[in-house]
């Protein structure tokens, strides 16, 4: 299985943002994440479905219940978070040019 | 049963109004000043960014208090061209001597006198090598976990 941007596509949805935030703060199973959610448990069953295709979920048994978290591999979020962090970092190198018109050359 | 899971690099490209050298001289020389001070693993403020500018230079902060903290080191430097860094910081956020990821920058000539900055961080399923460390670092809320959901804040907005 390989991924590429998968992970940002994903989490393009803002409920799934919405889930993954969820799973951030700890493993849940699909009802309890269901019940404060505005949407129906088959549709965050979906949801969660697309959140693991892409790397960032997983998922294991428990009784008759499924409980989600976060991918303890940790892959995608970690490319999630460079990709935001070069983001950031090159708009503030860019911005270095802005503020400093010809600056010292 | 383990997937094996290939992230594909993060590439990024940006212009920039300035010649190569320049751009090339901003981005290496004078780090300190537009790297994200909240991006430091030092315990004292991050005062500046240093990469020392020779194949096997080292990259490293350095706080106020004068304490240095190493994130890697220069693989090829290519001035103006051309950059590659050993990003080592692992997924715990630390140096690790035995880690690391590549980084490399080009500099391009652009129309109108701009510079195209090429940037493309690769390896990342190194990151995933220590799983345990990884997964320590996951469920800590000074880890990705919580750089992830300041992430998912801040897109949310």
């Amino acid at each position: 299985m390989t991924y590429s941007n998968d992970a940002l596509a994903a989490l393009a949805d803002p409920t799934r943002r919405l889930i993954f935030q969820r799973l951030a703060a700890g493993p849940q199973p699909v009802g309890a994440l269901a019940k404060d959610l505005p949407i129906s448990r088959p549709a965050v069953s979906q949801h969660l479905a697309a959140l693991k295709s892409a790397g960032l979920v997983i998922d294991r048994p428990e009784g008759a219940k499924r409980i989600y978290r976060i991918d303890p591999k940790g892959l995608a979020a970690i490319r999630i978070w460079l990709d935001q962090f070069w983001t950031e970092a090159l708009a503030n190198y860019a911005a270095e040019f802005s503020q400093d018109p010809q600056g010292d050359q | 049963m383990n997937q094996q899971i290939t992230p594909a690099p993060v590439r990024k490209t940006i212009e920039v109004k300035a010649t190569l050298e320049r751009a090339f001289d901003v981005f290496t020389a004078s780090m300190g000043r537009w790297w994200a001070k909240s991006h430091s693993i030092n315990s004292s403020p991050q005062e500046d960014v240093i990469i020392e500018p020779q194949p096997g230079g080292r990259w490293y902060e350095r706080g106020v208090d004068g304490s240095e903290c190493q994130w890697g080191h220069v693989i090829a430097w290519e001035p103006p061209h051309r950059i590659l860094l050993a990003w080592q910081l692992n997924a715990e956020w630390r140096f690790d001597p035995d880690f690391f990821t590549e980084l490399e920058i080009r500099f391009i000539p652009a129309a109108d006198g701009k510079t195209r900055i090429e940037l493309e961080h690769r390896n990342i399923e190194r990151f995933g090598a220590k799983t345990d460390e990884a997964r320590a670092a996951l469920d800590s809320d000074g880890g990705w976990t919580g750089l992830l959901k300041a992430y998912a804040d801040a897109a949310e907005r």
